[in-house]
């Protein structure tokens, strides 16, 4: 069994897999396993997996420890090319270039951040422009700062962790800047990442120009109307020579895109099964997850039916999940009757309280709002299609 | 004798490469930190047919020329060049008036399998293309290049052949003594000239004057670009039927597998030759044009947007002509479309008419010289065997840095070899940080590996010009 | 029950639910609602007091493969002492081979918890 990736889903997979007997190999790009966790040090991993405050290269090693020495990794390693009819995968690493079989595959690729560039804000092109990712690890891992006065673009979760860590390290950090009207991160990173420093918050607005040259000198942000357009008379000016961009994940799926069914990310069944029956995929690949525990929990989960379905265990059936009323965002694509089914959704827009349905499942919730993402567990319900909503109660 | 060329463009580069041919003591001076920076770096990147250019002026002298130059000059200096071909769209009577108007232009500047096409061919052709189309004119020898690759090629060469190539240096002065050019001054160094070739760019009004030589007026007319990751739009280039002197927006695929739609037309005044900034009102404005010709035209796989600057003159010509008041100074100026197309033949008549014939220099060929270089191989266009081979010799070309294009470490390290010390000369070299993920996550890999190749501290990387570090300081010191 | 004399809301921050706390500070003492385990409470009651956070940051290696190590604090700090405690981590110098959760200094400034690597960091 070949698992690409040794992120939180890769490294959960190749567990969950080897687990049921399968020989696993775990590859990845980098230098190390653990993917973006390393660089993620701050605290707040692992409160569901190992019911514990983790930081990310703390559950990182947990889930290293929790690997069985069977597996066989390769670090450095590149996924060339994956041939799905002959179950074959092509490695390219500094020892050389070779072709593996596999009976069956992890697609385990993670994300890579949406890019300033492609937002096409106006203005010049000048250096000192960063995504949230970049700026982590150049702090947290090659101890370079990026700046010395900064305004953060996005609210997701990186965007507050790093406005913290920027703070923290030295430098000043002007505000974050999001174009919703409420935050796109956790409440609790809204809390101890900009409210314990007073660094402004401004919801609904957004940056439409920067200017500098060739280093950032000027960022300009405007409030925007319920469509995302800028309020004209609502300028504001920000002399920062670095912006660093938070503005969402985009699953990294060129390789498997051109066989396997995707939408934003690879489409799975509730066993982590894509549309090709020896390819399974897990973790932000599939869909972006707001908590690393999700992740490990659908990697491993993912693993096990790959391993399953290797040793000729395992069937593999896609049963339709349609998305209903209120939801946003759902996943899985697909429920397969033989494990029990997860569910995660993102709701429309925020309510206080709600009845979530998955199939003729009914459960209460509080507080729901789009930025965070609602998981519910539920024995494999036996109907031929599942829905899911959420009414406001 | 000595020859000091001014500006580092396709046109600099490609007149250096061919004098480094001769007998003669050539160096190239470019004020930024690497070649094809100004103009060059951000235009449509068209190897045009020829058939805009009235007759009688030098632009379509050179245009038709430098067309067919191309495909032996992209063999030698090894960048890619595919004639994909390119089609002026017209959606009305008057403009298929337009159209014949072209085709006999065309053909008088003797641009070859020129066809004006039916809107049935068009669509079989181009699929995407507005049915609104009644036809087109079609050009087959129309062709795409990466046009800073022309450019490296060229100074490759240059200095392969013995040339002096000095990046980082802004010419400020031109002394000039006894009717005749003496030596040029820059904010480093001074260099004694006997011909100074004026290849400034935009800058080259500014340089002339310096000189004491005529001077040809430079304005920047900017054009904005938007980038798409993909090429599902047009297998070819598309041109609207043009209007008030110029190309109007396109729609082309590149040879990076994107599509460039682009550029819009915007005087500014001669003291913005520093503005490449983009505009929402230019953004939008191109994208409503290329949505003219490619109706499905979305905006949901933008991978970067840009502008560029293009010398434009009052006369609207190529001011290609040696100095009369100054001896040895030669003004290569206003160079505007479709000045890559002419490059080559630029380039030979500078050389050939204009140092040979009009200034009766005597050039002599060297005994040995090399006409053609190897720019850097991509495993990316290798086969697994070649990769492999290519692995076993250098484990770093088993290392993939850039994951969106597969750019190895190897690659990076040879085009740093070469020269490459900011991040940006990595990226034109290489083709590393041009995916979708723009740099974000192998920039700092590349960065590193810059700096342990040359020495230089992390914190003095740049991203391009001076002043753009690409971090500014340590976390712990 | 008297009148409220002062409503708060707060996200409690002791797991990633984040659950928003309502407190409603009165005559008759303080009440919290909207908290989805115990610890809600505790948590709200020591924001009211001083507010406690975890550390987390790097520490200067030497002789290591990695520039830094990332640390953090064993127990949660007053959060009105993390500038105090940056000044004093950014002078911290550890040599290297380091190992996760290897105490870097105990009691660090007297707080009453330690700071804790949270990665290895193997010798160059």
């Amino acid at each position: 069994m070949l698992v690409v990736g040794a992120g939180a889903a890769g490294m959960a997979a190749a567990k969950g897999a080897s687990e049921k007997g399968a020989h696993v190999l775990l590859v990845d790009n980098e230098e190390w396993i653990g993917g973006i966790l390393q660089q993620c040090i701050h605290n707040g991993f692992g409160v569901h997996r190992y019911k514990k405050e983790l930081t990310g290269p703390e559950f990182a090693a947990e889930l290293k420890s929790e690997i069985p020495s069977d597996v066989e990794v390769k670090t450095g390693t590149f996924a060339h090319e994956i041939v799905p009819n002959e179950k074959r995968a092509i490695l390219v690493s500094r020892e050389g270039i070779e072709e593996v079989s596999y009976e069956s595959l992890v697609y385990a690729t993670g994300a890579r951040e949406r890019t300033f560039q492609s937002l096409m804000v106006p203005g010049t092109r000048p250096a000192g422009i960063y995504t949230a990712g970049q700026a982590q690890r150049l702090i947290n891992i090659e101890g370079y700062l990026p700046g010395k006065r900064a305004l953060v673009l996005g609210s997701g979760d990186v965007g507050l962790i790093m406005a913290r860590r920027m703070y923290l390290e030295g430098m000043e950090v002007v505000g974050v800047v999001e174009r919703l009207p409420y935050p796109g991160g956790l409440r609790r990173n809204v809390k101890q990442c900009l409210e314990d420093f007073d660094i402004p918050l401004y919801l609904s607005h957004t940056v439409i120009r920067v200017e500098g040259y060739p280093r950032l000198e000027k960022v300009i942000v405007a409030k925007v109307d319920g469509n995302f357009r800028p309020i004209p008379g609502t300028e504001r000016e920000f002399h920062v020579d670095t912006l660093v961009v938070s503005v969402g994940l985009i699953p990294v799926k060129k390789l498997v895109a051109d066989f396997v069914k995707v939408r934003s990310g690879v489409l799975v069944s509730s066993s982590g099964q894509t549309s090709v029956d020896s390819i399974f995929a897990a973790g932000n690949v599939t869909t972006i997850f707001d908590l690393v525990d999700y992740v490990a929990k659908e990697g491993e989960k993912a693993g096990r039916s790959a391993a399953l379905l290797a040793k000729g265990e395992f069937r593999g059936e896609r049963l339709p999940i349609r998305k209903g009323k209120g939801v946003k965002i759902l996943h899985p694509e697909w429920y397969d009757p033989s494990v029990p089914l997860s569910v995660y959704l993102r709701v429309e827009k925020p309510m206080e309280k709600a009845l979530i349905r998955v199939g003729k499942y009914e459960i209460e919730a509080e507080d729901l709002t789009p930025a965070e993402m609602v998981n519910v567990d539920v024995e494999p319900p036996c109907e031929s299609e599942v829905s899911v909503s959420v009414t406001e109660v | 004798m000595k020859v000091v060329i001014i500006g580092g463009g396709v046109i600099g580069t490609l007149i250096a490469r061919l004098l480094s041919f001769y007998e003669a003591d050539v160096t190239l001076i470019e004020k930024e930190n690497d070649v094809g920076w100004g103009v060059t770096k951000a235009n449509s990147g068209i190897v045009h047919a020829g058939y805009d250019d009235e007759p009688e002026t030098l632009r379509a002298k050179l245009v038709v020329p430098g067309n067919e130059m191309y495909s032996q000059l992209s063999k030698d200096l090894d960048f890619p060049m595919q004639r994909v071909g390119s089609h002026v769209l017209a959606f009305s009577d008057e403009e298929v008036k337009i159209l014949e108007e072209l085709y006999k232009r065309g053909e008088r500047n003797g641009v070859k399998g020129l066809k004006i096409l039916s809107r049935e061919e068009v669509l079989s052709m181009v699929p995407k293309v507005n049915p609104d189309v009644k036809a087109s004119l079609y050009a087959p020898t129309a062709g795409i290049v990466v046009p800073w690759r022309v450019a490296i090629g060229a100074s490759d060469n240059f200095v392969k052949n013995g040339g002096k190539l000095v990046l980082g240096e802004r010419v400020v002065d031109i002394i000039a003594s006894g009717g005749r050019v003496r030596k040029v001054v820059t904010d480093k160094n001074e260099y004694k000239a006997d011909l100074v070739i004026n290849a400034a760019g935009l800058f080259a009004d500014e340089i002339a004057e310096m000189a004491g030589a005529e001077v040809m007026p430079i304005h920047p007319r900017k054009g904005e670009y938007i980038l798409l990751d993909t090429q599902e739009y047009t297998p070819s280039v598309l041109f609207p039927t043009p209007s008030r002197g110029t190309k109007g927006t396109l729609v082309l695929p590149t040879l990076s597998e994107n599509t460039l739609i682009g550029p819009n037309a915007v005087d500014l005044s001669p003291d913005e030759k520093n503005d490449v900034s983009t505009t929402s009102e230019g953004l939008k404005e191109i994208y409503e044009s290329a949505k003219r010709l490619v109706p499905s035209i979305k905006l949901d796989e933008v991978l970067r947007t840009f502008a560029g600057l293009r010398p434009e003159s009052p006369q609207r010509d190529f001011f290609i002509r040696e100095s009369e008041g100054v001896w040895g100074f030669i003004n290569v100026a206003a160079i505007r479309s479709p000045g890559l197309t002419a490059a080559p033949a630029i380039a030979e008549y500078v050389v050939e008419d204009i140092i040979q014939q009009r200034l009766k220099i005597h050039l002599e060929k060297k005994k040995s010289y090399v006409k053609s270089v190897k720019q850097i191989k991509k495993v990316s266009n290798m086969s697994l065997d070649e990769w492999a081979e290519l692995v076993k010799k250098d484990e770093k070309f088993g290392n993939v840095v850039c994951m969106c294009w597969r750019i190895t470490e190897g690659e990076i390290v040879e085009a740093i070899r070469r020269g490459a010390r900011t991040l940006d000369s990595v990226k034109f070299r290489t083709g590393a940080m041009c995916g979708a993920c723009q740099g974000g996550r192998c920039a700092i890999k590349i960065a590193k590996i810059i700096s342990r190749e040359t020495g230089i501290p992390l914190e003095e990387i740049l991203t391009n010009s001076d002043g753009s570090n690409f971090v500014v300081g340590k976390v712990r010191i | 029950m008297g009148k409220a004399k002062r409503i708060e809301k707060i996200k409690c921050i002791r797991c990633p639910l984040g659950c928003t706390l309502k407190i409603k500070i009165s005559e008759d003492g303080i009440e919290i609602e909207g908290n989805r385990c115990p610890r809600g409470v505790e948590f709200a009651m020591q924001e009211l007091k001083d507010p406690m956070r975890i550390l987390t940051t790097s520490v200067k290696v030497v002789g290591g493969k990695l520039p830094l190590v990332s640390v953090k604090t064993s127990g949660t700090v007053p959060r009105s002492k993390i500038h105090d405690l940056m000044g004093h981590i950014k002078k911290i110098k550890i040599r290297a081979p380091i190992k996760i959760g290897d105490v870097i200094e105990k009691n660090i400034l007297g707080l009453g918890v330690d700071l804790v690597a949270t990665r290895d960091c193997d010798e160059r």
